[in-house]
């Protein structure tokens, strides 16, 4: 075990279970034990150095206590325009008086179902965090969507964080769609304290066959958080799983994005943005592993980097033998703004099968000096030219999310930004 | 309306102009020649404010102003015009956004309203006409995919929306097709008035059967060493530049 973080810490967030899933907790803490908090030697956490970041920030590690959001802090945090329905969460908690009951699904609290295969998605044996949050997660939420509903209105998923006296936060998601059934979720999560708190999310997705599910998360909480993000699904026959992360704020954040193609005929997508600026650390890990014929995966991450922002994108895909036919695609493109700003970019690909079209990039690069010159001898003053072109690099990524009220937000977060110099 | 005086100008510590003394006047058309290597296209990107070149001696002056402190921007919207050699992509930046942008952003300067979506549709339309520019090109991203003679043409659009004062046609006519060269020449003549004026900077006399010159000035080695009318165009047509480069290299010697 990792001797970054003292044993008496360890004893501490371990110790922290909520209740029910006693059988899921202990194998989930074996598994933590087993790996321990990663160190700069473990490969998967090699550019990002969380645990020491932990350290560093975090005091009390007991788990932030639940509080009451009011109804003002909830409209205040719904994009403009945005027609459907709300489910609040507190540090975790869900807060049923503040959410919509969404017609035609089912949504309760983990410790109401006890029969959930917690951990059968999100294995706790490839990821300390992962192991971590099914060892003692607080509260967690479980939605169900029926066969062949197709729910048309996006569920919102507004999170408020706010550190205590504890400042570790550790949430559960289980989703689970239906055989056809369609449903998109917006991620969205707001900070209300000035104190530094630790997010340790763990979401499974259960999809069924011919599904169409959509996750898309904006992360904007500022310099206060540290997170860790566990996002996996398992992709069934025909369907289609498209998962949209940007992230714009953050002191260090991890996203682990697992899809699993289990099903013939289906497709996953990956699209990511992170616009960085002062120390900002964001590392985006995604894996899709394609374990039958006849399937796509599309990825597109985006990154502009500013002053000393770091980024890091590592992008597995596995083909095995019995994945013929695969098409995948992935693409990493990033524009550094600074000399100080640093990008660690790794495409991974391993494949078995000897029938696949597969195709991988990264770029990393600055701003087009020659376009920069060309709109300014055209009037549009520097910065606003600035801007114009990095919302041209950037813009694609947003053009995936479907729900107009969200990428109109998320566009005027984007463009807010860009046209601030970052 | 421009005055240049014993302009020096170097990149990368590489001097390129080395004294150029120029006037143009409102409603004069100057053609600036000259054989490559020359300096004609720094001469363009100097007045425009790229910033690579370095201005190490001279003075520009513009409508009275001095042209080298402002930035590019503000060139622009002081109303010089650089029609570029090599137009840039920009993927993802749309044509109309951009010229929007642009128009909108010099009126500010100038202290004018900012045009409203109808009225800059009605003022495009009626630019497009000039140039024959079709609207779907304009539905594309800015240059994206455009043909040689596209991009060139798209040029001089824009300087019929922005309406310089000041045009600066940096070899606008290489690797036109006589058609392509017939409608930007059109467009150039239709857009000159008594109160604006044009540099044509080109390495072959062919563009100024089209876009006629009031003076042709031959540069050789960042220098201006001759000057003349139309006429000269003609003679450097049918010589070439060798006699001019001899002329000059034998004063040299002397």
């Amino acid at each position: 075990m990792s001797t970054l973080i003292k044993e008496d810490i360890l004893v501490e967030l371990l110790a922290t279970t909520g209740t029910g899933f006693e059988e899921v907790r202990a194998a989930g803490k074996q598994a933590f034990q087993v790996q321990g908090f990663p160190t700069n030697k473990s490969e998967e956490y090699k550019f990002t150095a969380i645990t020491k970041k932990i350290e560093q920030s975090i005091q009390n590690f007991a788990p932030a206590a639940p509080f009451t959001v009011t109804a003002e802090e909830v409209n205040a945090n719904i994009f403009e325009g945005y027609a459907g329905d709300v489910l609040v969460f507190a540090n975790g908690h869900f807060a049923p008086a503040l959410s919509s009951t969404i017609e035609g699904v089912e949504v309760s609290l983990l410790s109401e179902k006890s029969s959930i295969a917690l951990g059968s998605i999100a294995k706790p044996e490839k990821d300390p965090f992962c192991a971590l949050n099914q060892s003692s997660f607080e509260g967690g939420i479980f939605i169900s969507v029926p066969k062949k509903a197709q729910i048309q209105k996006p569920i919102l998923l507004l999170n408020f964080f706010k550190a205590t006296a504890g400042q570790v936060i550790q949430p559960r998601v289980w989703i689970e769609a239906g055989d056809f059934a369609e449903v998109t979720f917006i991620n969205h999560s707001v900070n209300l304290s000035d104190i530094p708190y630790f997010v340790n999310k763990v979401v499974e997705v259960k999809g069924g066959v011919n599904t169409q599910i959509r996750y898309y998360k904006l992360q904007n909480e500022g310099k206060n958080v540290i997170e860790v993000s566990n996002i996996e699904t398992d992709i069934q026959k025909d369907a289609r799983f498209t998962s949209v992360n940007i992230s714009l704020s953050g002191e260090m954040v991890r996203n682990n994005l697992t899809l699993n193609i289990l099903g013939s005929n289906s497709e996953g997508n990956m699209y990511g943005l992170y616009l960085l600026n002062g120390k900002t650390h964001v590392d985006n890990h995604t894996n899709v592993d394609h374990t039958v014929p006849h399937c796509e995966s599309n990825e597109l991450y985006k990154g502009v980097l500013a002053d000393n922002s770091r980024g890091v994108f590592n992008g597995k895909i596995f083909v095995r033998q019995d994945a013929q036919k695969t098409n995948a695609f992935q693409q990493n493109s990033n524009i550094l703004l600074s000399d100080d700003a640093v990008v660690n970019t790794k495409p991974q690909l391993e494949i078995w099968a000897d029938d696949v079209k597969c195709s991988h990039g990264c770029t990393t690069g600055q701003l087009d000096e020659e376009a920069l010159f060309y709109l300014q001898a055209r009037g549009i003053g520097k910065l606003q030219a600035k801007g114009l072109l990095l919302y041209a690099f950037t813009g694609e990524v947003m053009d995936y999310i479907t729900d107009q009220s969200f990428r109109e937000y998320c566009i005027a977060q984007v463009q807010d930004r860009l046209g601030s110099n970052l | 309306m421009l005055s240049i005086k014993n302009l020096h100008a170097s990149i990368e510590g590489t001097p390129i102009l080395r004294g150029i003394n120029l006037e143009v006047k409102a409603g004069e058309v100057h053609a600036i020649m000259g054989p490559n290597g020359s300096g004609k296209s720094t001469l363009a990107s100097v007045l425009a404010g790229r910033e690579e070149y370095e201005v190490t001696e001279g003075e520009v002056s513009f409508k009275g102003i001095n042209l080298l402190d402002l930035s590019p921007e503000d060139r622009a919207r002081e109303g010089v015009f650089l029609a570029f050699q090599y137009p840039v992509e920009i993927p993802g930046v749309s044509s109309t956004n951009f010229l929007r942008t642009a128009v909108n952003q010099v009126r500010e300067y100038r202290g004018e309203e900012a045009l409203d979506a109808v009225k800059f549709l009605t003022l495009m339309k009626e630019k497009m006409r000039l140039v024959e520019i079709d609207q779907k090109l304009l539905s594309r991203s800015l240059n994206e995919g455009f043909s040689g003679g596209e991009k060139k043409r798209n040029e001089i659009f824009q300087m019929a929306m922005l309406a310089p004062t000041l045009s600066i046609l940096d070899e606008t006519d290489s690797g036109l097709d006589i058609d392509a060269l017939r409608i930007v020449s059109n467009g150039v003549n239709q857009l000159k008035t008594k109160d604006n004026a044009t540099i044509v900077v080109t390495h072959y006399q062919r563009l100024l059967d089209h876009i006629v010159p009031d003076f042709v000035h031959v540069l050789y080695n960042g220098q201006i060493v001759k000057s003349g009318t139309k006429e000269l165009a003609l003679e450097l047509e049918e010589k070439g530049y060798d006699w001019i480069k001899d002329e000059v290299d034998s004063k040299a010697t002397v």
